[in-house]
This record gives C-alpha cells, sequence and structure tokens, in this order.
C-alpha cells in the first residue's frame, strides 16, 4: 500500500484512509464505523461547525439569566439577601475573603467567557484562516476542553449549601434559579467544544500550503 | 526519566493495522510501542499519541477499586455539620446531591447527583470490567469494547474532583455564619480526588485498546 511519499507526512484523509478519534485506529475511506472501538467514522465532520454554533447559542443564551438572577438566596434573622454570581463574589471580597472571592469570578465568570470567545475564535478561523498557528490554536482547544467542566464549581458550591446551611430561624441557604441556568450554560458550552473537530484547524492549513517539503 | 520520542512517519508499506491516526490533526503514523516511561507524541500538534507505563493495569485497579470503596463509603458517613447559636446541622453527599427540590431545581439535584457520584461509579465499574481480565491474561468479558468507549466518553462527566474544590469554597463562604465541622466523609473525598487525578494519569488508552483488539484474534 502507497501510503507515503519520500519527505512528505501524510494525513489519514490524504492515504484514503479514515481515522477514528476514539482509538486512534485507521480504517479504509468510507467504512461507517470502527471495528475495535465501535464509534462513528467520519474522516471531516461536516456539520461539526452547526452543531459547535448550536450549542454555543444555547450555552450563550442560558448565561445571560444565569447572570442576573439570584444564585443564592440566603436568610438569617435579621436580614434576607439574593445574591448573583458577581455579587456574592464581591461580597466575599468584602469580607476579606480575596482568594475565594477569585475563584468563584475565574471559575464563573472569567472561564465562561473565556470559553465562548475561545471556541468562537477557533470555529470562525477553521473556516476563514488565520495568521495563529495550527499548533496554538491546537493548544487552545485542548484548553478550552480540559478547563470548561471546572466552572460547574459554583453549581456545586449552592448545592452544599444549601443542604448544610438549614438552622431553622437562625440561618437558612437556598438555590435562587440561577443555579439552573448556570449549569445549563455550562453542558452547553462543553457540548459545543466537543463537538468541535479539531481536524478542521489542521486542513486549513494543508490547503493553503500544500506541497511544501521540510 | 520520561523521554519523549517523536512517532514515526507512516513508511511507504504498512499493513492498515499497524498504522495510527492522530485523534487531533489526522496525521498518519507507524504506531510503535515506546520504552516504558516513554511516549509516542505527533510531531505535528504534540498531542501525546502513546504512553504505556510499567504495570500500570495492576495500580489502576488498585487505584480504581479505592475509588469505587471511598465513593459509596462517603455516601454514608456525614459530610459536615454546622453549628449556630445552638442550632445544628449536618449533611451527607446525598443531601447535598439532593438539595435542589422545588420544581424545576429537581433537574439539578439529578445533575449534581450525576457528576459526583453515579458517573464517576459508572467509570470505575466500567474500567475494572475491562481491565482485569486483561491484567490477568484471560479472555475479555463480553462487550469490553463498549464498556471501554462508554468509560472513556463519560470522562468528561465525573467532576468529583470538582466537587471537593466547591466544599473548601462553601467552608469560607459560611465561615462568618457558623462554625463548620468535618465529617469522615469529607475526608474521604479528598483522598478520592487524589486517587481520581493518579488514575486519569495511568490510563494509556492506545494500549488498553490494543490488548482488547489481540484478544479477540
Ligand atoms: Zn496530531
Amino acid at each position: 500500500m502507497e501510503i507515503a511519499r519520500v519527505g512528505r507526512r501524510l494525513t489519514a484523509r490524504e492515504a484514503g484512509l479514515v481515522a477514528c478519534r476514539r482509538c486512534a485506529r485507521v480504517w479504509p475511506m468510507g467504512q461507517a464505523r470502527c471495528e475495535r472501538c465501535g464509534s462513528r467514522l467520519v474522516s471531516r465532520d461536516t456539520k461539526s461547525l452547526q452543531k459547535v454554533w448550536a450549542w454555543w447559542i444555547a450555552g450563550l443564551i442560558a448565561y445571560i439569566p444565569a447572570n442576573i438572577y439570584p444564585m443564592l438566596k440566603t436568610n438569617t434573622l435579621v436580614s434576607h439577601t439574593e445574591n448573583t454570581i458577581v455579587g456574592g463574589a464581591v461580597d466575599l471580597a468584602r469580607h476579606g475573603s480575596y482568594g475565594v472571592a477569585a475563584i468563584i469570578l475565574i471559575a464563573s465568570v472569567l472561564i465562561p467567557v473565556g470559553k465562548f470567545l475561545a471556541i468562537a475564535f477557533l470555529a470562525i478561523t477553521a473556516q476563514r484562516g488565520t495568521q495563529v498557528t495550527p499548533r496554538a490554536r491546537t493548544h487552545m482547544y485542548e484548553i478550552v476542553e480540559f478547563i470548561g467542566r471546572w466552572s460547574m464549581i459554583d453549581v456545586f458550591v449552592v448545592a452544599i449549601l444549601s443542604s448544610l446551611v438549614q438552622l431553622s430561624v437562625v440561618a437558612s441557604i437556598r438555590p435562587g434559579p440561577a443555579a439552573m441556568t448556570f449549569a445549563l450554560s455550562v453542558i452547553c458550552t462543553m457540548l459545543s467544544a466537543q463537538a468541535f473537530d479539531p481536524r478542521l484547524i489542521w486542513d486549513a492549513m494543508r490547503r493553503n500550503q500544500p506541497r511544501k517539503t521540510p | 526519566m520520561s523521554t519523549d520520542t517523536i512517532a514515526q512517519t507512516a513508511p511507504a508499506a504498512a499493513a492498515i493495522e499497524d498504522l495510527i491516526a492522530c485523534p487531533h490533526c489526522d496525521a498518519l503514523y507507524l504506531a510503535q510501542m515506546p520504552q516504558h516511561g516513554g511516549r509516542a507524541i505527533c510531531t505535528f500538534c504534540h498531542t501525546v499519541l502513546i504512553a504505556p507505563r510499567r504495570k500500570a493495569g495492576k495500580k489502576m485497579i488498585a487505584l480504581t477499586l479505592s475509588v469505587m470503596i471511598l465513593v459509596v463509603a462517603a455516601l454514608f458517613f456525614p459530610f459536615l455539620d454546622i453549628n449556630a447559636s445552638g442550632f445544628g446541622n449536618s449533611t451527607s453527599i446525598l443531601d447535598a446531591a439532593s438539595s435542589f427540590r422545588s420544581g424545576y431545581m429537581v433537574f439539578l439535584s439529578f445533575l449534581v447527583a450525576s457528576a459526583i457520584i453515579f458517573v464517576p461509579l459508572l467509570r470505575t465499574v466500567l474500567i475494572l470490567y475491562v481491565l482485569v481480565p486483561v491484567v490477568r491474561d484471560r479472555p475479555a468479558l463480553p462487550h469490553a469494547r463498549r464498556a471501554f468507549r462508554w468509560s472513556q466518553e463519560l470522562k468528561p462527566w465525573a467532576m468529583a474532583e470538582i466537587f471537593a474544590i466547591g466544599c473548601a469554597v462553601a467552608l469560607v463562604k459560611v465561615q462568618s455564619l457558623a462554625h463548620i465541622g468535618f465529617g469522615p466523609a469529607f475526608w474521604m473525598f479528598a483522598v478520592l480526588v487524589i486517587l481520581v487525578l493518579i488514575n486519569d494519569n495511568y490510563l494509556c488508552t492506545w494500549s488498553v485498546w490494543k490488548s482488547l483488539e489481540l484478544e479477540e484474534d
């Protein structure tokens, strides 16, 4: 089987093969399922970007109410407070817990917003091309995949607090509607990142400079 | 000690079962088991393709079993307790997972319970099911491949370690409000987080797939 010319690295697709993204085994082009692990095979997921954008938009829509509505409702003897994500972090910082305030802001604001921007950037440049090297973009994709789940911290904090702080009239904490929409937003952006086919990053480069011998 | 070897470019003629394609950039290579401690890395995008470890199977089984025991035990012991002005309350992980009770919040309860209990447990069961026969040189159990694929697909949704960080944040949040005590389950969870992190580091998926494939021939 002829699969590589001297001095040039081939992709599975150029060799007339299709690779399994789950187990890295290659099969003849046109085969529908990987016989080793049973995953569906697609040489390039052409619907990939549509799925990415669909989940991306759903995630963004869910993220807006997550920031407007309260995440936590705290009742004490003297007061009733409702805290949004940012409001809660500001409160913590005011009480001197700068570290925890930073964790909340990073996990609930910086990571989600950064993720929306990064996925949009990857999806747009996979079609239009960019000066940013494919290796840098692959790196970006790996970071997005790795870091996305950590946004769930705030949802877990709400879960713990509202089960723990139930002290009759002295103090009680209940979850606000934002806990729900925030969790949905995290799930949607995780699915959006998973729908992206990173091979599209490299295809664009190979299209632009096809016959370059190293 | 861990020397990285660049994966070898596929030669002119090779059997299709000896090839491996980078899942991130589609580059084609000749699959070659690197020395123990070494890793095969894609020259294009630097994705780690193969990273076998010495006695990885046995270590993983031991770690996975401990994770399973800890998760189950942590469920039933008190997790955190709280005291303020004569009122007290203690909570277990099951309580935390089921704290969203009103209306649509039930969905959130289901989600939290899945992410911190059911999915991590299911993953340990699936991994044991696949690895135990492999390590003991026995034929793979029925549907081992499907089990391994599911365990890999569930990986991003197992969030026990994130829950542990959440606990730390929650403690700081209420420290001005009340006195907090740690139950046994809290410490079990702390150990569990470390085990989960080590465990994920040990698994070379390509090696497992390879051994499952050899099984069938
Ligand atoms: Zn690669």
